[in-house]
């Protein structure tokens, strides 16, 4: 673990650094002069000159003028998309890939059978039995592979040649990618970095031949180039689509991020199978034959597909003043009420009417394209818009993950987890048992509750008397995975409207287990099922959390912090539209609305976790006099059989009768007495009683959360 | 062993065996079995006028066996019962830690032990004791020993005669059993016992020979005097109707230490009786010393928060309620200062044994 941490806190630094200063994250090779669009040897002339009294005129400056195509901004700007380093960038291509093979499977309503291979090119390269990993930058080969739909053969150039060209921008429907920015960013990336065009193969259907391209992105024009085009008449799949990327990477840094992304889509997507290859190094190889990498599997959790997302109109509360302009400039309709029904969810002829009782020129005849051209009369009727009372947008536009699946999510996730190999052995990572269950025994069953077994065989002696200590039947919420038992507890909250936009939370924990009791819980955030792994400070998920006075609950919770206990802690946003702080989707805008909901989530989750601990204080206080009990029963037994002369047998069974009788009631009542009376005596006892409890498990799970941590500290 | 001993331990084994018995007849009635133990505790002590002691109140704990925080102390009295009872059986005596170490074992299959530490089992035979209303001895018990003794007289120690004027430079160690079947006094000519706080004090009385030269027993605790050593004291005291004084420190422990030689201590109340000794007197070191006897100020020592509520609980004592004490007391608490014995030898090394102390029994300076 040791190892893995100091790797992560060697990419958190250089992360932070170049969060700070984005400018310097360009292509370190040339420094480029912050004057977009200008060569450096342009910019950089003025100020070798001496200075004249006008350096430049309007005319020199307007030769200079031009168009910036969104790809140029972009080269320059990558770190918005999360392009910062060799190591995030990999996370990034990895997962502009990974999210589109899903949210095209869950549209064409096919469960996802997803393969994601990573390929250190130059390992592979060399003789592989004593190949090592390339240690921090390098070439490397990233393949999704899914058995979507496809692609149709005509828009595959500009899907992936093009910035801004998506299915997804233009509708309000949930889904993983939104601005229609992804796939092709991660391709200009690899052909930034490695000159190395992407490489697509897609088939649509049996009755069509697969197609093969490779496609290259002029960044000047934003239009795509394509370098290479057959069709094959044999491909492996009757359907779905192939990505081949080659980009500079640092795996030893991004390995952590792309391990955590993968499991954590694996817990919030349980309809579907990932197939995850990855490079490694002869160190750290197990199976001598399968030299340069090794494949994990997790299988799908269930066989039900998300309840599919229905794709609506905007709601008008949701609508700025600008975007109202450009949709009625758009609008098709005759007049404004027919703009407002037929462009707006919620909007009846009534609501419309009602809507335009509160313009001044409600009552004449306007065309929506007036609307476009005159400020003050869309202004009337964006406040107008405000003022009116309007049924909330349709929520069927939205695809939780749901109670049952969370749980199923969060049981197999933690399998994943348990089965994790010895720590100690060296910097192991999440998954690497995953894929080798056999091999590793889980060493779980002894850290299990010892007392109860225990408690049985010394119970043999006393013929008569009941099992002093009977295995408690398993519990409602709780799930043993791998001998730890963890309390399972999730909570979907009903669909609500932030600025007109449909969404709904969902939080699901799990409590207990392996979890060290004296951290600070894992807080897993997703959006529209996709993992969220930085900037968690920044996120309003967090500040959900953070703000949910947890000690109500019974966790402890330092001041403005995540609370602190053996849990962790699933919140996922679903909506038509995620609000995040960048287009690089790592954290979620702070709405109100949002972080209300949030709030109410966790405080119900947290009210079902707070009367478990609570019940099960009441047994392990139970259970833990009884064994005093017991421990002692056979001791004072001997002792008086001594005294009297007498066999311990009898005496101990008289006492095990007693110890039944004597109720729970009783026993408080004495307490009281004798606290009240000789506090002294009480008091050490009590600590000693205390003693010997259940210690929490040693085996901290912590390296989950260090993505996060590498981002922030 | 004297028929009298016999007596005495049938009549402890008796009252270990009544202790086990009446558990087992609750047991099967089905009750929460229970010990009564007095309380040691300052709430359960008492002042008594009359006798000047510190006596044991009425008060009483039930300790039960299924209580949590009960069970364990429950589990170690009948541990320390049982131990007991084998030791009277076969005659032998033992020291409290060596019964610690006979008792201490792992319970069952866990990691926890009967006794942790002999913290653990010494409080656990001071409750049998008194619970019992039996005497340490009596359960065949010694605490490790401690405190040496010189002096013009001859004692028999279990049938050895002893001249307590040849004993060299260490003295005679006071054993922890100073009953009269163990010891018994013959032949002296002391005229009074002279108990002081510490060894290095002692050693200089020894040394200059101040116990020939003013025909007296001095004898030494090492701090707060065993109870061997305050039973012999008390024996010498009442038997050979020597009068008691006692030289200690000026600081609370010190005037604590008198106070327990003379009146009793407060866990130990219930052995007063045979302890106490009422009219010891108190001879130094006094607050009002380092005037009468020019003490420089720079050999004395600031007193800390220990022992300024030391103090203040000293002053509440009913014992301490005299002027003369409350005036002792607050004149320390007044100047912030403690003094060593030690002190003293800054005006001499044997100032203490040739001026100081001659002066102090002529003037009658003490406090009782
Ligand atoms: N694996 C795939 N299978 C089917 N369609 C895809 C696939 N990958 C991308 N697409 C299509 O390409 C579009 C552009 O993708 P992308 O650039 O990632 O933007 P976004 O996902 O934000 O819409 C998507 O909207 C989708 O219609
Ligand atoms: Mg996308």
């Amino acid at each position: 673990m040791a190892k893995a941490s100091a790797r992560a806190a060697g990419a958190s630094r250089s992360t932070a650094r170049r969060a700070k200063r984005p400018q310097m994250d360009l292509f370190e090779d040339k420094a480029t002069p912050p004057v977009v669009g200008a060569t450096p040897e342009e910019a950089a002339a003025p100020a070798a000159r001496p200075a004249p009294a006008r350096r430049a005129t309007a005319e020199s400056m307007a030769q200079k003028q031009r168009e910036i195509s969104v790809s140029e901004f972009f080269v320059k700007n990558r770190h918005l998309l999360g392009f910062d380093n060799p190591s995030k960038a990999l996370l990034t291509t990895i997962k502009e890939a990974v999210d589109n093979s899903l949210d095209a499977c869950e549209e064409a309503g096919i469960l996802p059978e997803l393969t994601l291979e990573v390929h250190d090119l130059a390992l592979e390269a060399r003789r592989p039995q004593d190949a090592e990993l390339t240690k921090g930058e390098g070439r490397f080969l990233v393949v999704v592979q899914d058995n979507g739909p496809g692609i149709v053969k005509a828009q595959v150039p500009k899907i992936f040649g093009k910035l801004l060209y998506g299915s997804k921008f233009h509708r309000l429907k949930q889904s993983r990618g939104q601005q229609g920015i992804g796939i092709s960013a991660a391709a200009m990336y690899g052909q930034l970095t490695t000159g190395k065009p992407i490489r697509v193969t897609s088939r649509v259907g049996r009755k069509k031949d697969a197609h093969v391209f490779e496609i290259q992105l002029d960044t000047r024009k934003n239009e795509p180039v394509v370098t290479h085009d057959e069709a094959l008449s044999e491909w492996h799949q009757e359907h779905g689509t192939r990505v081949e990327l080659e980009i500079v990477a640092n795996w030893q840094q991004g390995q952590r991020f792309v391990n955590r992304y993968v499991e954590h889509t694996a817990l919030a997507n349980p309809h579907a199978t990932i197939h995850y290859t990855r490079p490694v190094g002869a160190a750290q190889r197990e199976n001598a034959d399968r030299p340069g990498n090794e494949t994990l599997s997790f299988p799908r959790a269930t066989t039900e597909l998300p309840k599919e997302a229905v794709e609506i109109k905007p709601h008008p509360h949701g609508v700025e003043l600008g975007a109202l302009m450009l949709m009625a400039q758009e609008s098709k309709s005759r007049d404004v009420s027919g703009f407002l029904q037929s462009a707006f969810s919620r909007v009846s002829a009534g609501a419309a009417a009602d809507i335009l009782s509160h313009v001044p020129w409600g009552r004449k005849a306007v065309k929506p394209r007036q609307l476009a051209e005159n400020r003050a009369m869309a202004e009337a009727l964006h406040k107008a818009i405000g003022e009116t009372k309007l049924m909330s947008p349709p929520t069927n536009c939205l695809s939780p993950i749901g109670d049952e699946l969370m749980r199923k999510g969060l049981v197999s996730f933690l399998t994943v987890i348990e089965s994790e190999g010895d720590e100690e052995e060296g910097a192991q990572l999440d998954l690497d048992s995953a894929g080798m269950k056999s091999k590793r025994a889980p060493r779980a069953e002894k850290a299990a509750r010892a007392e109860k077994g225990k408690g049985k065989g010394k119970a043999e002696a006393a013929a008569p008397a009941p099992e002093p200590v009977p295995d408690a039947p398993a519990e409602e919420g709780v799930e043993k995975i791998k001998g730890h038992n963890y309390f399972i507890a999730t909570v979907t909250r009903s669909p609500k409207v932030y600025r007109g936009n449909p969404f709904q939370v969902e939080v699901g924990l799990a409590y207990g287990g392996s979890w060290p009791a004296d951290k600070t819980i894992e807080l897993f955030r997703f959006a529209n099922r996709v993992p969220l792994l930085f900037q968690r400070g920044a996120c309003g998920i967090t500040e959900g959390i953070v703000k949910t006075d947890w000690r109500n609950y019974l966790l402890s919770q330092p001041k403005n912090s995540l609370p602190v206990g053996p849990m962790a802690l699933l919140v996922h946003i679903a909506s038509v539209w995620v609000p995040f702080t960048s287009e690089s989707k790592e954290a979620v805008a702070h709405y109100p609305d949002i972080l209300k909901e949030i709030q109410l989530a966790a405080q119900e989750c947290g009210r079902k976790l707070a009367t478990f601990i609570r019940k099960r204080k009441a047994e392990d206080y139970q259970a833990e006099r009884r064994s005093i009990f017991e421990r002692y029963i056979e001791e004072v037994a001997i002792a008086i059989g001594k005294i009297t002369r007498r066999q311990p047998g009898p005496i101990k069974r008289e006492f095990l009768k007693v110890a039944h009788k004597v109720t729970a009631a009783e026993m408080a009542e004495e307490e009281k007495a004798a606290l009240e009376k000789g506090e002294d005596e009480a008091r050490p006892a009590k600590g000693k009683a205390a003693r010997g409890k259940d210690q929490p498990s040693p085996k901290a799970k912590r390296r989950a959360r260090a993505a996060d941590e590498a981002e922030e500290e | 062993m004297a028929p009298r001993k016999d007596a005495i331990s049938k009549k402890t084994v008796a009252k270990i065996e009544k202790l086990a018995e009446s558990v087992l007849k609750t047991v099967q009635g089905g009750k929460n079995p229970f010990l009564d133990i007095p309380v040691r505790s300052l709430a359960n002590v008492t002042w008594s006028d009359k006798r000047r002691l510190v006596e044991l109140g009425g008060q009483k704990q039930k300790r039960y066996f299924f209580n949590v925080s009960m069970a364990k102390k429950f589990m170690q009295t009948f541990l320390v019962s049982e131990a007991c009872k084998e030791l009277i059986d076969s005659g032998k005596t033992t020291s409290i830690r060596d019964l610690y170490y006979v008792t201490k074992h792992t319970i069952g299959d866990t990691r926890q032990n009967t006794f942790e530490d002999q913290d653990e089992s010494d409080p656990i035979i001071e409750d049998l004791e008194v619970t019992m209303d039996s005497l340490r001895e009596e359960l065949h018990l010694f605490a490790a020993r401690k405190g040496s003794m010189v002096g013009p007289v001859t004692i028999v120690d279990t049938g050895d005669t002893i001249d307590l004027r040849r004993m060299g430079s260490g003295g005679w160690s006071v054993p922890s059993i100073v009953e009269e079947n163990v010891i018994t006094f013959r032949k002296h000519e002391a005229k009074y016992v002279l108990l002081i706080e510490k060894d290095a004090v002692w050693t200089r009385f020894n040394e200059d020979k101040f116990w020939k030269r003013n025909s007296c027993i001095i004898v030494q605790g090492g701090g707060q005097p065993p109870r061997g050593v305050r039973r012999l004291v008390q024996r010498l005291h009442r038997e050979l109707k020597l009068p008691v004084y006692v030289l200690v420190d000026n600081d609370p422990w010190g005037f604590y230490i008198y106070s327990v030689m003379k009146q009793g201590s407060i866990n130990l109340a219930y052995e007063s009786m045979r302890m106490a000794v009422p009219d010891a007197r108190f001879v130094g070191l006094s607050s009002f010393d380092k005037d009468k006897y020019k003490i420089p100020t720079n050999v004395a020592i600031k007193m800390d928060d220990g022992d300024n509520n030391r103090a203040k609980q000293m002053l509440a004592y009913p014992w301490f309620k005299h002027a003369r004490w409350q005036n002792e007391i607050q004149e320390m608490v007044k100047s912030g200062q403690k003094y060593e014995l030690e002190a003293l030898s800054r005006r001499g090394i044997s100032f203490i044994t040739e001026e100081y102390l001659p002066k102090k029994l002529k003037d009658k300076d003490w406090l009782e």
